[in-house]
């Protein structure tokens, strides 16, 4: 952090360095938003295969010989290659520590302590260190040694119970929510830290899991249910959007497509929709009886196309939208306006398109156009500016 | 060093948000130590006290505020009334960050934007949430969770081929838009401590929403746009080979992550599977068929059974858990990821805690959600106003 930035628009993190042990997608994806901050993000690497990301594809995609998921993951990095098991690699990586801020490891627990980068150890080689590490359920417990894998923690923490319909058995969130959710809390224990560090001149130890940040997911429902009565709330037969969402809350099939409406007094929903049987509903019936309630609002909502209700509902202030599909939402003004697709280019000069970092900054994007790094790609460099060359 | 200080001690962050992102943003930074000032409404206050989600009300107010707002402290103030906006301009000339989410419009009418309020301090760190970007054309429409779930295009990747949209089952948008607003704070605050100087963080839940679907999207972008395709049966990812899913036991169900179909077909003993153990392409060309050959095989065998026959040998299996089950977890036990705390009537309740540990401990605080306006004649008092 000894950069001095000229101007505001200089990014809050420029100078400071962190190293990212990490693999798959939790920990690098921290390590990620902190390069768009402006930190210089080092992955330290395995030299056979490196980052098993690398060589996981989703959809059969790859680019310059990795996959185009770790591409996405790791853009705006360098890369060291060291083999901690190496006595002379370990020492260029400790010296690497020495002159870092921060470094992230997703490591089983006890991992890093038999490499002898623990953190007690690491942090009298450098005290001002800010030492992350993501695990999928803590350090201690009976669930310590468990794959830390985003599916299995979300079938373990109750969540696939809130997505879909009350006979659909569990639906899980179609994508890694937990590992990226887990990656958001580290980047916030992180910064925190340095903070810290700003009047402390000390470093810590931030530690999260993929479990407790599922919880924290679902922090709204779980306070509902530990003071109520314990017991699963159910889904509604159709369009559940929130097992403690009073009726209409969901999504509602039309003519031509699909409806979202969101909370809506039932008085409402009987006039814009026509429905006069709404009235044999009481307000606080929403919730209780919104078995009954929806039925009636799906079997209205389905004679007429999304445009039609939007021109009904809109302009009368019902919180609704149209169900957008990627396509749809990528041709859609609200889209290009957001400015949110950025260019990056690999040191190959492959390039490919992603999205970038969801904030402003003093009205500018956080744009980072450089691409993920070759295995390896940085070492050299590095090991000069170390004097281990 | 000193394990019990808490990063952010001494930080005073003054919260006009309401509902839910913005207030997630702020009950992270007061997790992290930070002191929250919530201005609210004096009629009323934070539109979520009388929010009608769940049927549980604690001491006259929803649940979910309870949850969202623990902590804090209240102060009510008009903004529509002169003398509370100068009070309120003091305060923020000693405030380290300040937090608004009306719509876009709203806070400069109000004579609080931006530059108003850099002139008076301009250390803070100013942060704006909105729904889809100050300058969208989509500025007016409601900037609610389920609205921007629909626009994001996230439903199609939830629930499986032939299930139409499928929304997530809680806040998702709001709660990462609140998480991309607490880190840019956080950044601000540390590019502060060098350069001196304040910022504007600006982020929406649409911004969040396409953040949160990164990954899936950037195969989508660079795939000729090709949409994504969710299994037909019990999909878990739309761009994940088979056997990524849940499938059904006799008795529960069990997620199954990836994992080469060949070692499934032998701890399964199942011939139907060899003839793809070797190819690849076809876990995921052909998932559908292959999790239907699994399905079959896991129905008929207890979720127990599975998991004490498959997780030894290193395959990546877990029961799913409903939350009376997950409770009765040692693991769950064991993350102390509960507190109780007790309200100004003296109620007790159970609420989540922050998911972050520092230095080994968890933040810790165990003060309720206020009242509105509860703090009223103390931070009147201590800020001169």
């Amino acid at each position: 952090m000894s950069v001095t930035p000229s101007s505001p628009t200089d990014l809050p993190l420029e100078g400071v360095r962190v190293l990212d042990f990490a693999q798959f997608l939790a920990g690098p994806y921290a390590a990620m938003r902190l390069a768009d901050l402006g930190a210089d993000v080092i992955k330290v690497e395995r030299p056979q295969g490196g980052d098993l990301c690398r060589s996981l594809a989703v959809n059969d995609q790859w680019l310059d010989g990795d996959s185009l998921l770790f591409h996405s993951i790791n853009r705006n990095k360098r890369s060291f290659a060291a083999n901690l098991k190496d006595a002379g690699d370990l020492k260029s990586v400790k010296a690497l520590i020495a002159s870092a801020d921060v470094m992230i490891h997703n490591f089983r627990p006890g991992v890093m302590e038999r490499i002898g980068l623990g953190y007690d150890v690491v942090s009298e080689l450098n005290p001002r260190l800010v030492y992350a590490s993501v695990t999928g359920y803590g350090t201690t417990g009976p669930w310590r040694d468990k794959p830390g894998q985003d599916l299995l923690a979300q079938s373990l923490s109750g969540i696939t119970w809130l997505q879909g319909n009350d006979a659909d058995g569990p639906v899980p969130v179609g994508f890694a929510l937990y590992d990226i959710a887990t990656a958001l809390n580290l980047v916030q224990g992180i910064l925190a830290c340095l903070l810290r560090r700003g009047r402390t001149g000390k470093g810590g130890l931030i530690e999260v899991d993929l479990l407790s940040s599922g919880m924290d997911l679902q922090f709204e429902q779980l306070t509902c249910f530990f003071n109520g009565e314990r017991t699963q709330p159910r889904r509604t037969e159709i369009s559940n959007a929130n097992v403690y969402g009073a009726a209409p809350y969901g999504i509602y099939a039309t003519k031509d497509g699909h409806l979202a409406v969101a909370m809506t007094p039932l008085k409402r929903l009987a006039e814009l929709f026509a429905l006069p049987a709404l009235g044999a509903f009481d307000q606080s019936d929403a919730l209780k009886r919104a078995n009954e309630i929806k039925p009636l609002l799906q079997a209205r909502i389905s004679e007429r196309t999304t445009a039609e209700w939007l021109a009904i509902l809109e302009p009368a202030d019902v919180w609704c939208a149209e169900v957008l599909d990627w396509p749809r939402l990528a041709e859609s003004e609200g889209f290009a306006e957001l400015d949110m697709l950025q260019t990056v280019r690999n040191g190959a000069g492959s390039e490919m398109k992603m999205v970038q970092c969801p904030m402003r900054l003093d009205g500018s994007r956080l744009p980072s156009p450089l691409g993920a790094p070759a295995l390896g790609a940085d070492s050299d460099t590095l090991l000069n500016e170390l004097g281990l060359a | 060093m000193d394990t019990g200080f808490q990063p952010l001690d001494g930080l005073i962050v003054v919260d006009l948000s309401q509902f839910l992102a913005g207030p997630y943003a702020t009950l992270r930074l007061q997790d992290l130590g930070a002191r929250v000032i919530k201005i609210e409404r004096p009629d009323g206050g934070d539109l979520t006290r009388n929010l009608y989600f769940s049927d549980t009300v604690i001491d006259g107010e929803s649940t979910v505020f309870h949850a969202i707002n623990r902590g804090k402290e209240s102060l009510a103030l008009n903004l529509k009334d002169s003398a509370d906006v100068e009070r309120l301009k003091k305060l923020v000339s000693r405030a380290d960050v300040f937090v608004q989410n009306f719509r876009p419009g709203v806070i400069e009418r109000l004579g609080l934007g931006y530059d108003r309020i850099r002139e008076i301090n301009p250390r803070i760190v100013y942060t704006s949430i909105s729904g889809y970007g100050p300058d969208s054309p989509w500025r007016d429409l409601p900037g609610q969770d389920l609205l921007a779930q629909a626009r994001s295009g996230v439903m199609w990747l939830n629930g499986s081929a032939g299930d139409g949209p499928v929304p997530f089952g809680l806040a998702v948008a709001d709660m990462m838009a609140g998480a991309a607003a607490a880190q840019g704070i956080l950044a601000a605050l540390v590019g502060r401590g060098i350069s001196g100087n304040g910022a504007h963080v600006e982020t929406s839940l649409l911004e969040a929403m396409l953040d949160l679907q990164f990954e899936v999207l950037a195969t989508h972008l660079n795939d000729g746009g090709r949409p994504p395709e969710r299994a037909g049966f019990r999909s878990a990812h739309p761009a994940l080979p088979a056997p990524y899913g849940v499938y059904p036991t006799q008795d529960g169900f069990l997620a199954v992550a990836m994992m080469p179909i060949g070692a499934l077909a032998e701890l399964l003993d199942l011939d139907a599977l060899r003839p793809f153990a070797d190819d690849q392409g076809a876990w995921f060309r052909r998932r559908d068929e292959i999790k239907g050959i699994i399905a079959a095989r896991l129905a008929v065998e207890t979720t127990e059974h599975w998991v004490s026959l498959l997780e030894p040998k290193g395959i990546w299996v877990a029961r799913v858990l409903s939350w009376p089950e997950m409770l009765s977890e040692d693991a769950f036990v064991h993350l102390d990821m509960v507190q109780t705390v007790r309200d100004a009537l003296g109620t007790e309740l159970n609420l989540m805690r922050s998911p972050v540990r520092i230095n080994g401990r968890r933040g810790h605080s165990d003060r309720a959600a206020p009242d509105i306006g509860m703090d009223n004649d103390a931070i009147l008092r201590e800020f001169g106003l």
